[in-house]
């Protein structure tokens, strides 16, 4: 599936729900969902440090495409990190790096966080880019 | 006993729902809601007497110079100091704490002097002293607490020496809701000529607070955590100390005369309230003052202190809750962790069923490094709070709870 594909399917999961609760219930889901994180990258070096969690990403290429590993100490944050995993990892480096990630503003994702949680959640988004932009060096042409 | 119903009346914020719920507002340790007479006070000001305030001939002038003199009165009759010219405006706690070090600090203490503060404060009530530490090459000194949370006196003791020139300590922790033993710490600090500057952000909005019994040196506070509008604080210090203090900002006001061969300063307070101030806030704390008396300090601090010991009880049974500080002398505060879930993950699931809490370091992180802890979740009751909301409080919570692990 394409980035595209796969955040308009978010947004009609996420059409289901009509209150924060409801949201939250289904974030806590998929966090739980969320593949196993190697304990070896447990590391600073894959931390992302937010306001007052904290956020783990871990790049590696399979394929020609970048895949991420990711976890969080807080069962919120793992959902949301799981969200953003199931957009982009598994994709070309090209694709991570331009991607319009339309899905979070549609599902209300920021009006569901604080506005702290708004700035992990940038944080995590340009981390994921940035990974992206610096595997595409290594990025085999089409 | 109060009528907390008709209470609740007077604080239009209160009525509304918050994600489908009537709103539990639980977070007044961050700051407290205003009641009408606070807000209708700061919008008559604004509709009425708005006008720049000491030096003007005009009839408004005078209107707001003697709206904005009245608060500095009633502020020294609430603390009972000795006159009025010893509160200082300020933007806040931290803006008093700041004062008191850039201008008693910088002009009296030096090289090798000695701070003595304590692991509970605030991150306010801790940098402004590592700053002028830093510039002068002072020594900061750090009172331990044990896992109650409460102060090692005897290792304050063992610290105070001719040395010290300055204890600055919190009245009541925001983190933990400790109250510190203060008349003691005074009376120690003092056997060794040493100054004292309490923190009382936290504690003017619940007890009455007698400067002159305490006998303390410097006392700060703000209005917007005692049913008061934010960007307003106090200092009030000892006249003595206050005089020999140098200016701490330049600007108008704050002068005498002003000329490039050299410029004089004003009188206490004006000599540190530099430029405008903020008059229309300082015009409405004075309602927030006239609000929290009608209710009485006393009723005040006896419900918050029932509400505490309720809430206490009532979370006891969650399943591996934790409460952080446990102090034998606490204001209504309930800091607690949940064994295997972030204190953020409850927090946001508290607060999609209405209720406000604050979760985080509460700016101690000091603090929190001392009791092994990322954070927890703080909530923090005010005169309007009820039993009902802590028990639909805690039947979230556990749910919260079960939930997330």
């Amino acid at each position: 599936m394409t980035i595209q594909e796969i955040q308009d399917e978010i947004i009609d999961e996420f059409s289901l729900f009509d209150n924060k609760e409801d949201c939250y219930g289904y974030i806590i889901e998929l966090g739980k969902k969320l593949a196993p994180y190697p304990d070896a990258y447990r590391t600073d070096d894959f931390l992302i440090k937010g306001c007052q969690s904290k956020v783990w990403i871990k790049p590696e290429i399979q394929n020609n495409n970048l895949v991420f590993y990711g976890d969080s100490d807080s069962t919120l944050v793992k959902g949301i990190v799981s969200l953003l995993l199931r957009v982009l990892s598994g994709q070309s480096t090209r694709e991570i790096a331009a991607a319009d990630l339309y899905f979070i503003d549609r599902i209300g994702l920021k009006q569901m966080l604080s506005m702290n949680r708004s700035n992990g959640l940038a944080a995590m988004i340009k981390q994921l880019k940035l990974y992206a932009l610096a595997y595409t060096s290594t990025d085999t042409p089409n | 006993m109060l009528d907390i119903t008709s209470i609740r009346q007077d604080f239009p914020i209160l009525q509304q729902q918050v994600n489908g719920k009537p709103l539990i507002y639980f977070d007044n340790a961050a700051t407290s809601q205003k009641p009408r007479q606070v807000i209708d006070a700061l919008t008559h000001y604004y509709a009425a007497i708005n006008a720049n305030v000491h030096r003007g001939i005009h009839f408004l002038a005078e209107k707001a110079t003697e709206a904005f003199e009245n608060t500095r009165e009633a502020v020294a009759k609430m603390i009972n100091a000795p006159s009025k010219e010893q509160i200082i405006f300020t933007r806040g706690t931290t803006e008093s704490i700041n004062l008191v070090a850039a201008s008693y600090g910088r002009a009296f203490i030096g090289e090798g002097d000695e701070i003595i503060v304590s692991t509970m404060e605030h991150h306010s009530n801790i940098v402004p002293w590592q700053m002028l530490c830093q510039e002068k090459n002072a020594v900061l000194k750090v009172i331990p607490i044990n896992d109650a949370g409460e102060l090692l006196m005897d290792e304050y003791r063992k610290m105070l020496s001719p040395r010290t020139k300055l204890v600055t300590v919190m009245h009541v922790s925001n983190a933990l809701g400790t109250v510190n033993p203060v008349v003691e710490i005074i009376r120690l600090a003092h056997e060794q000529g040493a100054k004292v500057l309490i923190d009382g952000a936290q504690a003017a909005p619940h007890y009455h607070i007698d400067v002159q019994a305490l006998d303390v040196d410097f006392y700060a506070f703000s209005a917007h955590k005692m049913y008061g509008p934010t960007g307003m604080g106090i200092l009030y210090g000892k006249r003595k100390l206050l005089e020999a203090m140098p200016p701490y900002m330049g600007g108008g006001e704050m002068i005498k005369e002003v000329s490039f061969k050299g410029t004089t300063y004003n009188e206490i307070p004006y000599k540190f309230e530099a430029g405008t101030p903020n008059i229309g806030d300082a015009v409405a704390m004075k309602a927030a003052i006239d609000y929290m008396q009608s209710i009485g300090q006393e009723a005040i601090a006896k419900h918050e202190k029932d509400l505490l010991t309720y809430a206490t009880d009532a979370v006891a049974t969650i399943s591996g809750i934790r409460l952080i500080g446990t102090a034998r002398q606490k204001a209504s505060v309930l800091s607690f962790l949940i064994d295997g879930v972030h204190p953020l993950d409850l927090g946001m699931m508290l607060d999609a069923k209405g209720i406000a809490v604050r979760t985080g370091s509460h700016c101690a992180m000091p603090l929190m490094e001392r009791l092994g802890i990322d954070g927890t979740v703080r909530a923090s009751f005010a005169v309007y709070n009820t039993e009902a909301e802590i028990d639909i409080f805690a039947k979230e919570l556990r749910r919260a709870a079960e939930t997330l692990r």
